[in-house]
Protein backbone atom coordinates (compact mmCIF):
# COMPACT_ATOMS: atom_id res chain seq x y z
CA UNK A 1 0.00 0.00 0.00
CA UNK A 2 1.61 3.20 -1.15
CA UNK A 3 1.32 5.74 1.54
CA UNK A 4 2.19 9.37 1.59
CA UNK A 5 5.82 9.64 4.01
CA UNK A 6 4.04 11.43 6.96
CA UNK A 7 0.51 9.01 7.13
CA UNK A 8 -1.35 9.63 10.38
CA UNK A 9 -0.96 6.59 12.28
CA UNK A 10 -2.03 6.12 15.27
CA UNK A 11 -4.78 6.56 17.78
CA UNK A 12 -7.75 9.05 16.38
CA UNK A 13 -11.10 9.27 18.19
CA UNK A 14 -14.03 7.56 16.49
CA UNK A 15 -17.68 9.54 17.18
CA UNK A 16 -20.55 8.18 15.79
CA UNK A 17 -23.34 10.75 15.31
CA UNK A 18 -26.63 9.58 15.14
CA UNK A 19 -30.37 11.15 14.41
CA UNK A 20 -32.79 8.44 16.34
CA UNK A 21 -36.30 8.61 16.09
CA UNK A 22 -38.66 10.18 12.75
CA UNK A 23 -37.86 13.80 12.50
CA UNK A 24 -35.95 14.06 9.67
CA UNK A 25 -33.98 17.50 10.10
CA UNK A 26 -29.94 16.75 10.32
CA UNK A 27 -29.04 20.22 10.04
CA UNK A 28 -27.40 20.22 13.34
CA UNK A 29 -25.88 16.62 13.33
CA UNK A 30 -24.54 17.63 10.40
CA UNK A 31 -23.46 20.84 11.92
CA UNK A 32 -21.58 18.63 14.70
CA UNK A 33 -20.30 15.64 12.57
CA UNK A 34 -18.28 18.47 10.50
CA UNK A 35 -16.61 20.34 13.73
CA UNK A 36 -15.71 17.06 15.10
CA UNK A 37 -13.96 16.35 11.63
CA UNK A 38 -12.53 20.29 11.78
CA UNK A 39 -11.03 18.65 15.20
CA UNK A 40 -9.33 15.73 14.08
CA UNK A 41 -12.16 13.19 14.90
CA UNK A 42 -13.13 10.50 12.91
CA UNK A 43 -17.04 10.61 12.26
CA UNK A 44 -19.37 7.97 11.57
CA UNK A 45 -22.42 9.32 10.22
CA UNK A 46 -25.49 7.02 9.73
CA UNK A 47 -28.31 9.59 8.74
CA UNK A 48 -31.24 10.17 10.17
CA UNK A 49 -34.50 7.60 11.14
CA UNK A 50 -32.41 5.31 12.89
CA UNK A 51 -34.22 2.55 15.36
CA UNK A 52 -32.10 2.33 19.14
CA UNK A 53 -30.87 -1.34 17.78
CA UNK A 54 -29.47 0.48 15.01
CA UNK A 55 -27.58 3.00 16.58
CA UNK A 56 -25.87 0.24 19.01
CA UNK A 57 -25.15 -1.87 16.19
CA UNK A 58 -23.23 0.66 14.46
CA UNK A 59 -21.45 1.81 17.16
CA UNK A 60 -20.25 -1.87 17.94
CA UNK A 61 -19.43 -2.29 14.42
CA UNK A 62 -16.90 0.89 14.14
CA UNK A 63 -15.46 -0.02 17.89
CA UNK A 64 -16.23 3.92 18.62
CA UNK A 65 -15.04 6.04 21.51
CA UNK A 66 -18.28 8.03 21.67
CA UNK A 67 -21.80 7.95 20.70
CA UNK A 68 -23.63 11.65 20.06
CA UNK A 69 -27.46 11.84 19.12
CA UNK A 70 -29.05 14.66 17.99
CA UNK A 71 -32.84 14.46 18.50
CA UNK A 72 -35.78 17.67 17.74
CA UNK A 73 -38.54 15.31 18.09
CA UNK A 74 -39.13 15.62 21.80
CA UNK A 75 -38.90 12.08 22.13
CA UNK A 76 -35.73 11.73 24.00
CA UNK A 77 -36.49 10.33 27.11
CA UNK A 78 -38.87 7.52 25.72
CA UNK A 79 -35.96 6.72 23.08
CA UNK A 80 -32.57 7.70 25.25
CA UNK A 81 -32.99 5.02 27.45
CA UNK A 82 -33.38 1.99 24.89
CA UNK A 83 -30.09 2.90 22.95
CA UNK A 84 -28.54 2.99 25.90
CA UNK A 85 -29.73 -0.22 27.07
CA UNK A 86 -28.91 -1.34 23.72
CA UNK A 87 -25.22 -0.52 23.57
CA UNK A 88 -24.79 -2.21 27.08
CA UNK A 89 -26.25 -5.22 26.26
CA UNK A 90 -24.26 -5.49 23.33
CA UNK A 91 -20.99 -4.55 26.14
CA UNK A 92 -20.43 -0.68 25.24
CA UNK A 93 -20.33 0.20 28.55
CA UNK A 94 -17.66 2.40 28.77
CA UNK A 95 -18.70 4.86 25.49
CA UNK A 96 -19.11 8.50 26.11
CA UNK A 97 -22.57 9.89 25.67
CA UNK A 98 -24.14 13.28 24.63
CA UNK A 99 -26.58 14.44 22.75
CA UNK A 100 -28.04 17.31 21.98
CA UNK A 101 -31.14 19.23 20.30
CA UNK A 102 -34.34 20.35 21.47
CA UNK A 103 -34.25 18.85 25.23
CA UNK A 104 -35.67 20.57 28.02
CA UNK A 105 -33.63 21.56 31.04
CA UNK A 106 -36.13 19.89 33.28
CA UNK A 107 -34.75 16.69 31.51
CA UNK A 108 -31.08 17.13 32.29
CA UNK A 109 -31.02 15.27 35.40
CA UNK A 110 -32.45 11.94 33.85
CA UNK A 111 -30.38 12.03 31.36
CA UNK A 112 -27.71 12.11 33.39
CA UNK A 113 -28.55 9.28 35.25
CA UNK A 114 -29.32 7.42 32.01
CA UNK A 115 -25.37 8.10 31.56
CA UNK A 116 -25.47 10.73 29.17
CA UNK A 117 -22.21 13.11 29.88
CA UNK A 118 -23.24 16.72 28.73
CA UNK A 119 -26.48 18.40 26.46
CA UNK A 120 -25.73 20.60 23.86
CA UNK A 121 -28.96 23.38 23.12
CA UNK A 122 -29.23 25.99 20.57
CA UNK A 123 -26.69 28.06 20.64
CA UNK A 124 -23.68 26.06 21.81
CA UNK A 125 -20.77 26.57 20.18
CA UNK A 126 -18.97 23.93 18.40
CA UNK A 127 -15.62 24.34 19.69
CA UNK A 128 -17.02 23.23 23.03
CA UNK A 129 -18.54 20.31 21.69
CA UNK A 130 -15.19 19.31 19.92
CA UNK A 131 -13.27 20.22 23.44
CA UNK A 132 -15.77 18.07 25.53
CA UNK A 133 -15.15 14.85 23.17
CA UNK A 134 -11.59 15.66 23.95
CA UNK A 135 -11.13 15.97 27.54
CA UNK A 136 -13.75 13.35 27.78
CA UNK A 137 -13.35 10.50 25.29
CA UNK A 138 -10.14 8.00 25.51
CA UNK A 139 -9.39 6.51 21.96
CA UNK A 140 -7.58 3.19 21.68
CA UNK B 1 -4.65 -10.73 24.61
CA UNK B 2 -5.51 -13.75 24.35
CA UNK B 3 -8.93 -13.37 25.63
CA UNK B 4 -9.89 -11.23 22.81
CA UNK B 5 -8.55 -13.83 20.62
CA UNK B 6 -10.36 -16.89 21.93
CA UNK B 7 -13.49 -14.50 21.67
CA UNK B 8 -12.62 -13.58 17.58
CA UNK B 9 -12.04 -17.35 17.04
CA UNK B 10 -15.37 -18.25 18.72
CA UNK B 11 -16.87 -15.67 16.22
CA UNK B 12 -17.80 -12.62 18.54
CA UNK B 13 -18.35 -9.81 16.43
CA UNK B 14 -17.41 -7.62 19.51
CA UNK B 15 -14.08 -8.99 19.75
CA UNK B 16 -13.72 -8.45 15.83
CA UNK B 17 -14.35 -4.89 15.96
CA UNK B 18 -12.07 -4.10 18.91
CA UNK B 19 -8.87 -6.07 17.28
CA UNK B 20 -9.95 -4.19 14.17
CA UNK B 21 -9.13 -0.83 15.66
CA UNK B 22 -5.66 -1.85 17.16
CA UNK B 23 -5.04 -3.38 13.87
CA UNK B 24 -6.19 -0.26 11.78
CA UNK B 25 -3.90 1.92 14.00
CA UNK B 26 -0.78 -0.39 13.79
CA UNK B 27 0.06 -0.60 17.24
CA UNK B 28 2.58 -3.12 18.58
CA UNK B 29 -0.49 -4.59 20.06
CA UNK B 30 -2.23 -4.62 16.59
CA UNK B 31 0.91 -5.96 14.76
CA UNK B 32 0.75 -9.05 17.47
CA UNK B 33 -2.97 -9.56 16.56
CA UNK B 34 -2.19 -9.83 13.38
CA UNK B 35 0.36 -12.10 13.50
CA UNK B 36 -1.43 -15.03 15.22
CA UNK B 37 -4.41 -14.42 12.82
CA UNK B 38 -2.61 -13.78 9.66
CA UNK B 39 -2.51 -18.05 9.28
CA UNK B 40 -6.39 -18.27 9.08
CA UNK B 41 -6.36 -15.82 6.74
CA UNK B 42 -6.49 -16.57 2.78
CA UNK B 43 -10.04 -18.24 2.37
CA UNK B 44 -12.08 -14.75 1.62
CA UNK B 45 -13.00 -13.98 -1.58
CA UNK B 46 -12.04 -10.06 -1.58
CA UNK B 47 -13.73 -7.72 -4.00
CA UNK B 48 -12.77 -4.37 -4.40
CA UNK B 49 -15.26 -1.82 -5.62
CA UNK B 50 -14.17 1.18 -7.23
CA UNK B 51 -15.10 4.44 -8.97
CA UNK B 52 -15.82 8.18 -9.08
CA UNK B 53 -16.85 10.34 -5.77
CA UNK B 54 -20.64 9.71 -6.56
CA UNK B 55 -20.66 6.99 -9.01
CA UNK B 56 -22.89 4.93 -6.84
CA UNK B 57 -20.09 2.08 -4.83
CA UNK B 58 -21.72 2.24 -1.52
CA UNK B 59 -25.02 1.91 -2.81
CA UNK B 60 -23.86 -1.15 -5.31
CA UNK B 61 -22.12 -2.55 -2.31
CA UNK B 62 -24.80 -2.73 0.12
CA UNK B 63 -27.39 -4.36 -2.73
CA UNK B 64 -24.39 -6.83 -3.70
CA UNK B 65 -24.44 -7.78 -0.05
CA UNK B 66 -27.66 -8.09 0.44
CA UNK B 67 -27.95 -10.38 -3.01
CA UNK B 68 -25.26 -12.41 -1.09
CA UNK B 69 -27.11 -12.27 2.03
CA UNK B 70 -30.78 -14.19 -0.07
CA UNK B 71 -27.85 -16.53 -1.43
CA UNK B 72 -26.67 -17.79 2.12
CA UNK B 73 -23.46 -16.16 2.28
CA UNK B 74 -22.37 -13.82 5.37
CA UNK B 75 -20.27 -10.38 4.38
CA UNK B 76 -18.08 -8.50 5.24
CA UNK B 77 -17.32 -4.85 4.14
CA UNK B 78 -14.70 -2.01 4.50
CA UNK B 79 -15.93 0.77 3.14
CA UNK B 80 -12.78 3.85 3.04
CA UNK B 81 -13.56 7.15 3.06
CA UNK B 82 -10.90 10.41 2.81
CA UNK B 83 -9.48 12.08 5.74
CA UNK B 84 -8.73 15.66 5.83
CA UNK B 85 -5.29 16.44 4.74
CA UNK B 86 -5.48 19.27 7.06
CA UNK B 87 -6.65 18.37 10.14
CA UNK B 88 -6.81 14.11 10.10
CA UNK B 89 -10.33 14.27 10.65
CA UNK B 90 -12.95 12.21 8.58
CA UNK B 91 -16.91 11.92 7.78
CA UNK B 92 -16.97 8.36 7.41
CA UNK B 93 -20.61 8.40 5.40
CA UNK B 94 -21.01 4.82 3.48
CA UNK B 95 -23.36 3.61 6.36
CA UNK B 96 -26.26 5.66 5.33
CA UNK B 97 -26.59 3.64 1.63
CA UNK B 98 -26.62 0.03 3.95
CA UNK B 99 -29.50 1.04 6.49
CA UNK B 100 -30.86 -2.37 5.27
CA UNK B 101 -27.91 -4.61 5.89
CA UNK B 102 -27.40 -2.83 10.12
CA UNK B 103 -29.56 -5.24 11.83
CA UNK B 104 -28.19 -8.59 9.82
CA UNK B 105 -26.25 -10.62 12.40
CA UNK B 106 -24.45 -11.79 8.64
CA UNK B 107 -23.14 -8.80 7.59
CA UNK B 108 -20.34 -6.45 9.60
CA UNK B 109 -19.51 -2.93 7.99
CA UNK B 110 -16.55 -1.05 8.44
CA UNK B 111 -15.29 2.00 7.94
CA UNK B 112 -11.74 3.23 7.53
CA UNK B 113 -10.83 7.09 6.93
CA UNK B 114 -7.48 7.02 4.66
CA UNK B 115 -5.33 8.73 7.10
CA UNK B 116 -2.81 10.13 4.18
CA UNK B 117 -2.07 6.76 2.20
CA UNK B 118 -2.58 7.93 -1.19
CA UNK B 119 -4.34 5.16 -3.75
CA UNK B 120 -7.47 5.13 -2.41
CA UNK B 121 -7.26 3.21 0.35
CA UNK B 122 -5.84 3.17 4.09
CA UNK B 123 -2.22 2.80 5.70
CA UNK B 124 -3.16 -0.77 6.92
CA UNK B 125 -5.80 -1.52 4.68
CA UNK B 126 -4.26 -4.94 3.89
CA UNK B 127 -3.65 -5.61 7.69
CA UNK B 128 -7.64 -4.50 8.15
CA UNK B 129 -8.54 -7.44 4.84
CA UNK B 130 -6.58 -10.29 6.80
CA UNK B 131 -8.41 -9.80 9.98
CA UNK B 132 -11.97 -9.56 8.48
CA UNK B 133 -10.93 -12.67 6.31
CA UNK B 134 -9.46 -14.29 9.49
CA UNK B 135 -12.99 -14.45 11.28
CA UNK B 136 -14.15 -16.24 8.39
CA UNK B 137 -16.49 -13.92 5.61
CA UNK B 138 -16.49 -16.09 2.75
CA UNK B 139 -16.69 -12.56 0.90
CA UNK B 140 -14.99 -9.54 2.35
CA UNK B 141 -15.83 -6.07 0.13
CA UNK B 142 -13.51 -3.20 0.30
CA UNK B 143 -14.70 0.25 -1.05
CA UNK B 144 -12.24 2.66 -2.28
CA UNK B 145 -12.53 6.32 -1.84
CA UNK B 146 -14.29 7.94 -4.71
CA UNK B 147 -11.38 7.53 -7.37
CA UNK B 148 -10.11 9.08 -10.21
CA UNK B 149 -8.25 8.37 -12.62
CA UNK B 150 -5.04 6.49 -11.08
CA UNK B 151 -6.11 5.10 -7.64
CA UNK B 152 -4.98 1.65 -8.62
CA UNK B 153 -4.03 0.22 -5.36
CA UNK B 154 -7.38 -1.88 -4.95
CA UNK B 155 -6.05 -4.36 -7.92
CA UNK B 156 -3.60 -5.67 -5.42
CA UNK B 157 -5.53 -5.90 -1.90
CA UNK B 158 -8.56 -6.96 -3.95
CA UNK B 159 -8.97 -10.93 -5.73
CA UNK B 160 -11.39 -9.48 -7.64
CA UNK B 161 -11.81 -5.07 -8.84
CA UNK B 162 -15.02 -3.55 -10.02
CA UNK B 163 -14.59 -0.26 -11.53
CA UNK B 164 -17.87 1.50 -11.93
CA UNK B 165 -18.83 4.14 -14.15
CA UNK B 166 -21.92 5.79 -14.63
CA UNK B 167 -23.17 7.55 -17.84
CA UNK B 168 -22.71 11.17 -18.67
CA UNK B 169 -19.76 11.38 -17.03
CA UNK B 170 -17.04 12.10 -19.88
CA UNK B 171 -16.31 11.32 -23.31
CA UNK B 172 -14.51 8.52 -24.92
CA UNK B 173 -11.21 9.91 -24.59
CA UNK B 174 -11.25 9.52 -20.79
CA UNK B 175 -11.81 6.23 -20.90
CA UNK B 176 -8.62 5.93 -23.66
CA UNK B 177 -6.05 7.22 -21.05
CA UNK B 178 -4.21 4.76 -18.83
CA UNK B 179 -5.08 4.13 -15.86
CA UNK B 180 -7.53 2.69 -13.38
CA UNK B 181 -9.64 1.01 -16.14
CA UNK B 182 -6.86 -1.23 -16.88
CA UNK B 183 -6.94 -2.53 -13.27
CA UNK B 184 -10.99 -3.58 -13.58
CA UNK B 185 -11.83 -7.48 -13.93
CA UNK B 186 -15.21 -6.19 -14.40
CA UNK B 187 -16.75 -3.30 -15.78
CA UNK B 188 -20.12 -1.41 -14.18
CA UNK B 189 -22.52 0.90 -15.89
CA UNK B 190 -23.98 1.92 -12.70
CA UNK B 191 -26.86 4.40 -12.77
CA UNK B 192 -27.96 2.40 -15.90
CA UNK B 193 -31.48 3.84 -16.24
CA UNK B 194 -30.06 7.42 -17.15
CA UNK B 195 -29.59 8.75 -20.54
CA UNK B 196 -26.43 7.78 -22.28
CA UNK B 197 -25.61 4.37 -20.52
CA UNK B 198 -25.93 2.36 -23.75
CA UNK B 199 -23.73 4.33 -25.37
CA UNK B 200 -20.89 3.95 -22.30
CA UNK B 201 -21.65 0.78 -22.94
CA UNK B 202 -20.69 0.30 -26.44
CA UNK B 203 -17.56 2.69 -25.65
CA UNK B 204 -16.05 0.56 -23.46
CA UNK B 205 -16.82 -2.17 -25.22
CA UNK B 206 -14.93 -0.68 -28.04
CA UNK B 207 -12.19 0.36 -25.66
CA UNK B 208 -11.78 -3.05 -24.18
CA UNK B 209 -11.79 -4.93 -27.32
CA UNK B 210 -8.59 -2.77 -28.30
CA UNK B 211 -6.87 -3.98 -25.09
CA UNK B 212 -4.98 -7.00 -25.22
CA UNK B 213 -6.40 -10.73 -23.64
CA UNK B 214 -5.35 -11.60 -20.52
CA UNK B 215 -7.62 -15.17 -21.53
CA UNK B 216 -10.53 -13.72 -20.47
CA UNK B 217 -13.05 -11.55 -21.87
CA UNK B 218 -13.82 -8.23 -19.42
CA UNK B 219 -17.82 -8.40 -18.75
CA UNK B 220 -19.71 -5.03 -18.78
CA UNK B 221 -22.61 -5.20 -16.62
CA UNK B 222 -25.21 -2.66 -16.35
CA UNK B 223 -26.96 -2.16 -12.51
CA UNK B 224 -29.49 0.10 -11.04
CA UNK B 225 -28.25 -0.13 -7.58
CA UNK B 226 -30.82 1.68 -5.71
CA UNK B 227 -33.22 -0.62 -7.25
CA UNK B 228 -31.20 -4.01 -7.24
CA UNK B 229 -31.24 -4.07 -11.09
CA UNK B 230 -28.60 -5.79 -12.33
CA UNK B 231 -27.48 -7.20 -9.31
CA UNK B 232 -27.82 -10.66 -9.53
CA UNK B 233 -26.06 -11.04 -12.78
CA UNK B 234 -23.17 -8.86 -11.33
CA UNK B 235 -22.81 -11.84 -8.07
CA UNK B 236 -22.74 -13.96 -11.02
CA UNK B 237 -19.73 -12.29 -12.47
CA UNK B 238 -17.99 -11.93 -9.29
CA UNK B 239 -18.22 -15.47 -8.69
CA UNK B 240 -16.94 -16.35 -12.16
CA UNK B 241 -13.90 -14.34 -12.17
CA UNK B 242 -12.97 -16.12 -8.87
CA UNK B 243 -13.55 -19.65 -10.49
CA UNK B 244 -11.50 -18.06 -13.32
CA UNK B 245 -8.80 -17.20 -10.81
CA UNK B 246 -8.79 -20.22 -9.62
CA UNK B 247 -8.49 -22.43 -12.91
CA UNK B 248 -5.96 -20.63 -14.58
CA UNK B 249 -3.69 -20.72 -12.10
CA UNK B 250 -3.75 -16.33 -11.54
CA UNK B 251 -4.82 -16.67 -8.38
CA UNK B 252 -1.34 -17.93 -6.83
CA UNK B 253 0.31 -15.29 -8.81
CA UNK B 254 -1.83 -12.53 -7.25
CA UNK B 255 -0.90 -13.74 -4.12
CA UNK B 256 2.53 -13.68 -4.53
CA UNK B 257 2.47 -10.30 -5.98
CA UNK B 258 0.23 -8.80 -3.51
CA UNK B 259 2.38 -10.71 -0.64
CA UNK B 260 6.02 -9.20 -2.61
CA UNK B 261 4.07 -6.21 -2.55
CA UNK B 262 3.20 -5.48 1.08
CA UNK B 263 6.34 -7.08 2.32
CA UNK B 264 8.43 -4.32 0.29
CA UNK B 265 5.96 -1.45 1.68
CA UNK B 266 6.17 -2.44 4.99
CA UNK B 267 10.25 -2.41 4.81
CA UNK B 268 9.70 1.04 3.48
CA UNK B 269 7.89 2.01 6.30
CA UNK B 270 9.84 0.22 8.61
CA UNK B 271 12.85 2.37 7.11
CA UNK B 272 11.61 5.78 7.16
CA UNK B 273 10.44 5.64 10.60
CA UNK B 274 13.98 4.80 11.53
CA UNK B 275 15.13 7.82 9.57
CA UNK B 276 12.55 9.54 11.28
CA UNK B 277 13.57 8.19 14.54
CA UNK B 278 17.33 8.60 14.12
CA UNK B 279 16.99 11.97 13.19
CA UNK B 280 16.50 15.31 14.96
CA UNK B 281 13.83 17.73 14.58
CA UNK B 282 16.51 20.62 13.61
CA UNK B 283 18.85 18.00 11.20
CA UNK B 284 15.28 17.78 8.99
CA UNK B 285 14.49 21.59 9.39
CA UNK B 286 17.96 22.06 8.15
CA UNK B 287 17.91 20.03 5.30
CA UNK B 288 14.27 21.33 4.50
CA UNK B 289 15.07 24.57 4.34
CA UNK B 290 17.92 24.40 2.41
CA UNK B 291 15.67 22.39 0.16
CA UNK B 292 13.20 25.16 0.18
CA UNK B 293 15.68 27.56 -0.52
CA UNK B 294 17.00 25.70 -3.89
CA UNK B 295 20.39 25.54 -1.82
CA UNK B 296 19.81 21.85 -2.16
CA UNK B 297 18.01 19.51 -4.38
CA UNK B 298 15.54 17.25 -2.76
CA UNK B 299 17.88 13.65 -3.62
CA UNK B 300 20.32 15.55 -2.47
CA UNK B 301 18.80 16.08 1.04
CA UNK B 302 17.22 12.71 1.09
CA UNK B 303 20.93 11.07 1.11
CA UNK B 304 21.88 12.87 3.62
CA UNK B 305 19.35 12.36 5.79
CA UNK B 306 19.80 8.76 5.48
CA UNK B 307 23.07 8.81 5.94
CA UNK B 308 22.78 10.39 9.01
CA UNK B 309 21.01 8.01 10.48
CA UNK B 310 23.60 5.43 9.41
CA UNK B 311 21.41 2.99 7.55
CA UNK B 312 23.69 3.17 4.93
Amino acid sequence: MTASPETTAGQKIRVLIAKPGLDGHDRGAKIVARALRDGGCEVIYTGIRQTPQMIAEAALQEDVDVVGLSILSGAHLELFPRIVEELRSRGLDDVLLFCGGIIPEEDTDALEAMGFSAIFRPGTNTRDIVSFVYDNASSE
Amino acid sequence: MTDLIERFLAGERRALSRILTRVENGTPEGREYLRQLYPRSGRAHTIGVTGGAGSGKSSLTGSLAAELRRRGHEVGVIAVDPSSPFTQGAILGDRIRMQDLVLDPGVFVRSMASRGALGGLAPTIDDVVAVMDAFGFPYVFIETVGAGQDEVEIAGTALTTVLVNNPGTGDDIQALKAGIIEIADILVVNKADRPGADVLVSQLRALLSLAPSEGRDVPILSTVATTGDGVPELVDAIDEHRAWLDSSGELDKHRRQEARHQVLSVAQRILLERVRRETSEDALAELVAQVAGRGLDPHTAAEQLVEQGELV
